[in-house]
Parts: C-alpha cells; sequence; structure tokens
C-alpha cells in the first residue's frame, strides 16, 4: 500500500544546466525516508506494545476519559517520526534550501499511516498465533487496547489508523506552520501533558497554597485532567508561547532600555520572589513531594562529584556508588546506636569530619591504583571496585562490623540547636529538603570556583590529552588524585544524608544501579555543566520518583537515553562550552574557514575584483 | 625559566617515585597474603585431594566459557578499539532464546528422546541469536560513532547493556527461567582419576571445538584475513579492498555467535536464566580477555581458563587461609581483584596485546 504511494523518486526533477547565477534548490522531502521512519515508528510501537508498556502506562490518566499515557505513547511516536521525517534536509554548500510544502503532508501522513499499519498488523497476528507464552505481555487485553477498546474490533483498528495517520500528518505539518504558531502548539500540548502527568505536584502546591478552587477545576477525583482544565492549561501556555515568540524580542529590548534602577529593582525584585518562594515551597508541597526533592538532591550531590571525576577530569567511574556507601555506611557507624560493633553514637555533626576523611581515604585507595591506566580499563576497573565494594559489605567477613544483609538500622536524624538552645529535629521529608538543598547550593559553589581554578584547568587539560597536559607541566598524579578525592568527597556527602534520612541502610541499596544512574545525569545534563547536572538531577531522578508505578521501565528508558544522546548530543542538553568545543571541533573549524571564504568573497566583489581561487 | 628547570626535574622525579613505590608495596603485600594464604590452607589439610581435583575441573568448564565470551571483546577490542559492554547482554539474549527452544522440545518429548539433536538445535538457535543481536546493536548504536572520541562509544555500549537487560525483561519478564532437565547429560563420568561431571565434560568438549573453529576461521578463511588486516589498520585494510564495514559486521557476528554458545554451555551448567544473568559473566569475560592480553585469540582462552581456576581455587585456597569466613561468597571479589591487579602489574595480559601502537 505505502509502496504504491512511493512511485516518484526521491529526487527532484533533474535540474537543467543553469547559469552560475541562478540558484540551485536543493532536494526537499524524501518519501523514501518518509517509508522508514513509518517502519521503524511501527516497530517500535510494536516493541512499545510488547513489552506491556501500553498496558501499564494506560493507568496513568492525563485527562480523565479523553487521554491517558499509553495512549500519549501510542500517538506521541507518530508524530515525533512524522516530524523527522520531512524536516527538511540541510541544504548543501552552493545550493538554497527547497520551500517547505505538500511533500511535508504527504510524508507525515505516510509515516503515520505505514506505522499504524505496523501495528494494526501485529494485533491482527496476535489475535492468530498465540505468543502469550514466550512474550508474556501480549495478553487479549492488549490486542483490545490497541483497537481503542471498541466492541467491534474492525472499527477500532480502521481508528487506530487514523489517529495514526493524522498524527503523523500533524508532525509533517509542523515543518511548515509559521515558528510562532508551531511553538505555541508545541508548549501547549507540553504543557497539558506535563500538568496532567505531574499531577501530584501541582495538587499538592495548589493545596498547599490554599487554591482549592483551581485543584478542582483542573484535576478530576478520578486521576488526570478535566477536559475544561486541560483547555484552560493549552490557552494559557499556548499563548504565553506566542506571545514569547512573536514579541519576546521587543519585551527584551524594552527591558534593556530601562533606565539602570528600573531594570536593577525588576532583576532584584525577581530573585527575591524566587528565593522567598523556594524558602516556603518545602513546607508548601508536603512530605511527598519533598521526599522526592529529597533523592533529587542527593543524587544531584552525587552528580556534582562525579561531574568533576567524569565532567572535568575525564575519567570515567563506574563505581562511584562505592563512595556513596563509604559516606552513608560511616555515617551509619558513627551515629547509630544499632551498629553491630563500634557504636560511639556521635550526632551527625561530629560524624562528618570523619565521613569527609573516611571518604578521601577511599577516593586515594581507588585513585592510586588507577593512576597509570587508560580510559576504558580505568571504567571497568572502577565498577569492579564497585561491587567489590558491595559484595565485601554483604559477606560474612564484614558481618560483625557493618551488619551484612541486615545492615544498620536506627540512624537518627540530624538536630541543630537553634539560639536559646532548642533542638530542631531534621526528621520529616521537608525538613531534611532544606539540608539537602543547603549541601546542594555548597557543593554547586565548590564545583564552580573549582572549574575554573587552577586544578580546575588542569583537569580539562588532561580530560583532553594527558601526555600534552603532562609536557605543559600539569602534575597527572596529583590531578587525578584530586579529581578522585573531590568526587569522593561530595558523594559521600550524599550518602550522609541517605542516611539520615532513610533511617536504616542495606547493601543492596548500594548496586550499580546507582552509578549508572548518575552516569546518565551528567550525560543528559551535559558533562562538566553544572547547571546540567541540576537539570538532569531533576528530570532523571525527580521524574522516576514521581511515576514510581513505571518503575519498570525507568532503566530501558535509561539505556535508550544513554544511546540517543551519545548519538545525537553528546554534549549534554546543557553542554559546557569546552565540551562542546572538543566534540564539535571540526564542524567549528569548517564553519570559520566558510565564513572567511564568504567574507573574502564579499570583499573582493566589493572591490571590483576577481574573487581569489 | 632556567631556574624552574631543576626543579621539575625533581618533582618529576618524585612523582614518578610516589606511584612506583605505591605499586611496589601493593605487589608485595599481594605476594605475601596469596603466598601465606596458600600455605596456611594447604597445611591445615581441610580439602582432599578430590576435592581439590573437583575444583580443577569446575574452574575449567567455568574458565571455558568465560573465554568464548572474551573472544566477543578480543575480536571487537581489536578492529573498533574499545570495550562492548553490552557483550554479557548479548550473551544472556542467546542463553534466554534458547530456552524458549528448549522448553518447546521438552513439552514435545523430543528433548530427552534426541538429547544430541536436540542440544545441536539450541546450540544454532542461541548461536544465531546472539550474533544477529550483536549486529543490531553495531549497526544501531556503534556504526554511527566510528570517529567519535574513545569514552562515547563506551558509553554508548553501557546504554546498550541496559536497553538489552530491560528490553528483555518486558519481553520475556522478570522471573529467572530454568532450562528442562537432559537425563542422558546427568550423573558423572570417571577420566584418569579425575570424577567429571558429565555436562562439565561436554562443556570442556565443546569450548575446545568452538576454540578450533575460531582460530581456524580467522587464520585460514578470506573473512579472518579480513578481520586481521582491519584490525591492524582501517585505512590501509580499506586501500587494499577489504569492504571494512562489512568486516565489522562479520566481527560482531562472530563474537555474539560465540557469546551465544557459550550461553548454551552456562544454561547446561547452571540451568538458570533471567535478564541480569550476562552481567556478572561478561565482566568476568573482560577480565578474562584482558588476562590473556586484549585483541589477542589464544590469550582470550588462556586468560578464560586462568581466571576460571582463579577464581573457583582462589577463595578455598586464599581466602580460607587467611581465616575469612565463607570463603565462597567471595569469588567475584577474588575475580574482580585479579582484574584490578592484572591492569595495575601487566596491562599488555599474560600473552601480550595485539594492538597497532597508537591504539595503546
Amino acid at each position: 500500500m505505502a509502496e504504491a504511494m512511493n512511485p516518484t523518486p526521491s529526487t527532484p526533477p533533474a535540474v537543467p544546466p543553469v547559469p552560475d547565477e541562478a540558484v540551485r534548490v536543493a532536494p526537499g522531502i524524501s518519501y523514501r525516508k518518509a517509508f522508514r521512519y513509518g517502519m521503524i515508528g511501527g516497530l517500535v510501537l510494536i516493541t512499545f506494545a510488547t513489552i506491556g508498556a501500553l498496558q501499564t502506562f494506560q493507568t496513568k490518566s492525563i485527562i480523565n476519559g479523553e487521554l491517558n499515557l499509553g495512549y500519549l505513547g501510542l500517538g506521541l511516536l507518530p508524530l515525533i517520526m512524522g516530524l523527522l521525517a520531512a524536516r527538511m534536509p540541510e541544504a548543501k554548500e552552493g545550493y538554497v534550501q527547497a520551500k517547505p510544502g505538500p511533500r511535508n503532508l504527504i510524508a507525515g501522513l505516510m509515516v503515520g499511516f505505514v506505522s499504524g499499519e505496523l501495528l494494526l498488523d501485529f494485533a491482527l497476528f496476535v489475535q492468530v498465533v498465540n505468543i502469550r507464552p514466550v512474550f508474556i505481555n501480549v495478553s487479549p487485553q492488549m490486542a483490545s487496547l490497541i483497537a481503542f477498546g471498541q466492541a467491534n474490533q474492525a472499527n477500532g483498528l480502521a481508528l487506530l489508523l487514523l489517529t495514526t495517520t493524522i498524527l503523523g500528518g500533524i508532525g509533517g505539518l509542523l515543518e511548515v506552520l509559521p515558528k510562532a504558531w508551531r511553538s505555541a502548539l508545541v508548549g501547549g500540548l507540553t504543557w497539558v501533558v506535563m500538568v496532567g502527568l505531574f499531577d501530584v505536584v501541582f495538587s499538592a502546591f495548589f493545596r498547599g497554597a490554599k487554591l482549592q478552587q483551581i485543584d478542582s477545576f483542573l484535576y478530576s477525583a478520578a486521576g488526570g485532567l478535566h477536559l475544561n482544565g486541560a483547555m484552560l492549561v493549552f490557552i494559557v501556555a499556548a499563548s504565553l508561547y506566542f506571545v514569547r515568540e512573536s514579541q519576546g524580542k521587543a519585551i527584551g529590548r524594552r527591558y534593556r532600555q530601562l533606565p539602570d534602577p528600573a531594570r536593577r529593582s525588576v532583576k532584584y525584585g525577581g530573585l527575591a520572589a524566587l528565593v522567598l518562594i523556594l524558602l516556603i515551597l518545602p513546607e508548601l508541597l508536603g512530605p511527598f513531594i519533598s521526599e522526592v526533592l529529597d533523592l533529587v538532591g542527593i543524587y544531584m550531590l552525587m552528580g556534582l562529584g562525579l561531574n568533576i571525576v567524569v565532567g572535568l577530569a575525564g575519567l570515567l567511574d563506574l563505581g562511584y556508588v562505592a563512595f556513596f556507601a563509604v559516606g552513608a555506611y560511616t555515617t551509619a557507624v558513627l551515629t547509630s546506636p544499632a551498629s553491630p560493633a563500634v557504636a560511639p553514637e556521635l550526632t551527625f555533626w561530629l560524624a562528618i569530619p570523619f565521613v569527609l576523611l573516611a571518604a578521601a581515604l577511599a577516593g586515594l585507595i581507588v585513585g592510586t591504583p588507577v593512576l597509570r591506566m587508560r580510559g576504558d580499563y580505568l571504567a571497568i576497573v572502577t565498577l569492579g571496585f564497585g561491587e567489590i565494594a558491595r559484595l565485601l559489605v554483604t559477606s560474612a567477613w564484614f558481618k560483625p562490623l557493618l551488619g551484612g544483609a541486615q545492615g544498620i538500622l536506627k540512624i537518627p536524624a540530624i538536630v541543630i540547636h537553634d539560639f536559646v538552645g532548642a533542638p530542631i529535629v531534621f526528621n520529616t521529608p521537608p525538613k531534611v529538603l532544606y539540608l539537602v538543598a543547603l549541601f546542594c547550593l555548597i557543593a554547586a559553589y565548590v564545583s564552580w570556583r573549582l572549574k575554573d581554578s587552577r586544578v580546575g584547568r588542569a583537569w580539562m587539560a588532561m580530560r583532553e590529552d594527558e601526555d600534552v597536559a603532562e609536557a605543559m607541566g600539569v602534575n597527572i598524579v596529583e590531578a587525578k588524585l584530586k579529581a578522585f578525592i573531590t568526587g569522593a568527597v561530595l558523594a559521600s556527602i550524599g550518602g550522609a544524608l541517605f542516611a539520615t534520612k532513610i533511617g536504616s541502610i542495606f547493601p543492596n541499596s548500594f548496586n550499580i544501579i546507582v552509578s549508572i544512574t548518575v552516569l546518565v545525569i551528567i550525560i543528559v545534563g551535559g558533562m562538566g555543566s553544572i547547571p546540567g547536572v541540576v537539570v538532569g538531577a531533576f528530570v532523571l531522578e525527580g521524574v522516576p520518583q514521581l511515576l514510581r508505578e513505571f518503575q519498570d521501565f525507568q532503566f530501558l528508558a535509561y539505556g535508550i537515553l544513554l544511546i540517543i544522546m551519545m548519538l545525537y548530543r553528546p554534549e549534554g542538553l546543557i553542554p559546557s562550552r569546552e565540551w562542546a568545543r572538543e566534540l564539535h571541533e571540526e564542524e567549528m573549524s569548517q564553519d570559520a574557514w566558510l565564513k572567511d571564504v564568504k567574507q573574502q568573497d564579499d570583499e573582493a566583489a566589493e572591490s571590483g575584483a576577481p574573487a581569489a581561487d | 625559566m632556567q631556574k624552574s628547570l631543576p626543579q621539575a626535574e625533581k618533582r618529576g622525579f618524585i612523582q614518578a617515585n610516589f606511584v612506583g613505590i605505591m605499586i611496589w608495596l601493593l605487589r608485595i603485600v599481594t605476594v605475601v597474603i596469596v603466598a601465606w594464604g596458600a600455605y596456611n590452607s594447604i597445611s591445615s589439610g581441610t580439602y582432599s585431594l578430590s576435592q581439590w581435583k573437583d575444583l580443577v575441573i569446575f574452574g575449567l568448564a567455568q574458565g571455558g566459557m568465560y573465554g568464548l565470551i572474551a573472544l566477543g571483546y578480543t575480536l571487537i577490542y581489536g578492529i573498533l578499539g574499545f570495550i562492548n559492554f553490552a557483550h554479557g547482554d548479548i550473551f544472556m539474549s542467546g542463553m534466554m532464546v534458547g530456552y524458549f527452544v528448549a522448553d518447546d522440545l521438552n513439552s514435545l518429548g523430543f528433548w530427552n528422546a534426541h538429547p544430541v539433536f536436540s542440544l545441536l538445535i539450541i546450540l544454532a538457535v542461541s548461536m544465531a541469536t546472539s550474533s544477529l543481536v550483536a549486529v543490531i546493536i553495531e549497526r544501531i548504536a556503534y556504526k554511527p560513532l566510528r570517529n567519535a572520541p574513545r569514552l562515547i562509544p563506551l558509553i554508548t555500549s553501557i546504554g546498550a547493556s541496559f536497553s538489552l537487560e530491560y528490553l528483555f525483561k518486558g519481553l520475556f519478564g522478570a522471573a529467572a527461567k530454568s532450562y528442562p532437565d537432559m537425563t542422558s547429560i546427568d550423573g558423572f563420568l570417571n577420566i584418569g582419576g579425575f570424577h567429571i561431571l558429565k555436562t562439565q565434560a561436554l562443556v570442556l568438549g565443546g569450548v575446545l571445538v568452538m576454540m578450533v573453529f575460531l582460530y581456524w576461521f580467522v587464520e585460514h578463511t578470506r573473512a579472518g584475513k579480513s578481520i586481521r588486516a582491519v584490525a591492524e589498520d582501517k585505512e590501509i585494510a580499506a586501500l587494499m579492498g577489504v569492504n571494512v564495514e562489512r568486516t565489522i559486521i562479520i566481527t560482531f557476528a562472530l563474537g555474539g555467535a560465540m557469546a551465544g554458545a557459550a550461553g548454551l554451555f552456562y544454561a547446561l551448567v547452571f540451568n538458570q536464566v533471567y535478564f541480569l544473568a550476562g552481567f556478572v559473566p561478561g565482566i568476568k569475560a573482560f577480565t578474562a580477555a584482558v588476562l590473556g592480553g586484549i585483541g589477542n585469540i589464544p590469550g582470550a582462552m588462556v586468560g578464560g581458563v586462568t581466571l576460571g581456576l582463579l577464581e573457583s581455587l582462589g577463595p578455598v585456597l586464599i581466602l580460607a587461609g587467611l581465616g575469612i569466613p565463607s570463603p565462597h561468597q567471595l569469588s567475584d571479589v577474588v575475580a574482580f581483584a585479579v582484574l584490578t591487579l592484572v591492569l595495575i602489574f601487566r596491562p599488555t595480559g599474560l600473552l601480550g596485546e595485539r594492538l597497532s601502537q597508537e591504539k595503546a
């Protein structure tokens, strides 16, 4: 069917030989590519259904009765594939980009049709052949979900095909829309999904701020947004995006033209409001959200530490969780009355110096033997260290000291005495959040100051090329050990906070998954970039925590995310300057060269002389 | 400038010494610990000769499997210069798909009626699955990264490993699956005073056949020659008319097939398969590859067998001698410690790396 739609060759009609001055138009949208993207989309959709994601996700309602997360995934994929397939190919040098047109729409429709068709075939196939003994999630329920739960399956499947085709077409059309409209549409829909998906957060916020009316207007009691609420969110968000896209520059200009004092008052007023909101936010959001944010903060601390080791110094450490465990276990042994062997029962603040010392020592112990190893060996050896640490803690050998698999219980909460000596006990998630935020701020400040310091520059030089750095006078041994120790110390603070927050620790909390999660955080955020770590921690630890019912798919998503980031955006979402430069050196130098040539040509043209070859 | 030179030299001297001294210290400590543990353990006479023999056989069988998986690491490292972290999961995928076929054969009654034929079918299935998975991963994830900085393919392969593990979890469920029993390979054989489990004998034989096949393939076929040529120098090989991309695919397929065969053997010995089953064997096989000298094909086998023996004898011989309780829990620790020590003291491995200079 789709083949029949592909009679035209992918190249445009042959360009007649044109005189030099004429503009040559680059080839436009390729239908062959659209077909391929459709096939890929269809296969992904089938996988999505086969691993049980469709069934699991459909329990989460986004717009009550209208849209759930499962169908969102089902619809989003053709849309994105349509968008990708209909993206105008970049024009090569000497060509002018073709104008977007009906070909975009057709390509998008084709993508949607092909992927829908594949999923439909799969649903029919499942009816005939029972593959459930092997693929445990392929149930009749799944087949009926694919048919949109319609009693008449043929109708349902036709509906499916229609939906995917239309969504693919919309994806294809997005390229044709004017920029402001496109950004309004995409932004509005994104916000509807966000507000619907993270209803816990928004609900908690509105209830905390005593705005029950808004809460009950937006959200239905059965979960998800009301249709009216969704429309409201869409209109507000879309108009904001529209204004920003069309008027943003004008507003920015007006702000810059303000007299200095006025501008300053706007700036500081905004900052003060932000700080105030942040200060009352933990109490406002309530225990559940605060607990999620606690975890985000702890991962942020680890991310900041690993960012120094991997992002700045370029030492890929896959056993980073070992330092986290050192922090947690040292805290537990020193503060808990239930510690099996030694139980000095220190307070948290007295224990912290020992924790840092232990972590620094651990950094030294891990760092020294690996000083001379090259990058990929280092990764595996540190992975080995992480596993050794976990296995030793679990083993009977260390059981008398660290409690083995039973762990250490009864770790007391942190206590601070205020001015009159009355104790403040940090025993609830919102209270812990203040401490976590404080430590995160300190860690962020430290790594920000370290980045451009002497040792920070040494790390970056070492990352680019060890031999050259050494030749330039960087002491490699010192720089590597410093990186390991700093990273270890930051992770151990995270571990200490984790131990006091949870109150009991077990060796199984410290497995390879933690190391990988932190690695994903810094890679998605952008290696060497502090804002990247912050964003990464929120997205990669916060979102899975909020959507805990879909934990099964968290690590699959991490894996796919790692691959996609490495293939398409290795510098991360918020790249650091240096790393981006290293990765795109060639392109940048080419761009600079092209610019140079063009400038020379222009100058030559202006002076009336023939351009130099 | 002139003045600061001697100081710089002095600093260089001290720093070389710092690392040197640490490494020497570590060396001495290791030797003393190993010798002391071994002496105690042997002189105490807790374990009888037949127990030692059992441990050796177990280590050999185990090591043979590590060696087979290690071949994949070595082949890929040889030609692309990066560690394919997902290789352990490629091994798992063959084992997992093999299980479903074995289960079906068993329920048809074919499994115990025609054991040889069934094993051959499963072997073919798991080898084909693993090679297919390896090639798909290569095409999707590694091909676009041919000229990227070193760490990027490594991180991608970590992502591939996670994706595979949790994709298999989603597809086939998280529960551990048990291969059906095969009555004809239960029980023991007595060969030259060694009391060998039939499965272990089968595994040792199978590993040997696979190794010989691989060695023949790499040394004596056209495809093998092109693999060696690409490992030596990609660009020159391309100029000489070798199809580099095709060779890379063949290499991944070959490494995957070996991992798939190892998957069947592993399943015969341990019976169970689940979605994380590839992780630890994968890392140990990597250790084996490094131990033998990465990029070196006979080295993978030597490294595998050495690691297998160390892992089965090590806890009893050394750790028990040091008075550590329940040393068997720590056999993985021994393996990881071996990896670390090898990389510190002899990063080129027992037989030496076969790498061109610029990769080292």
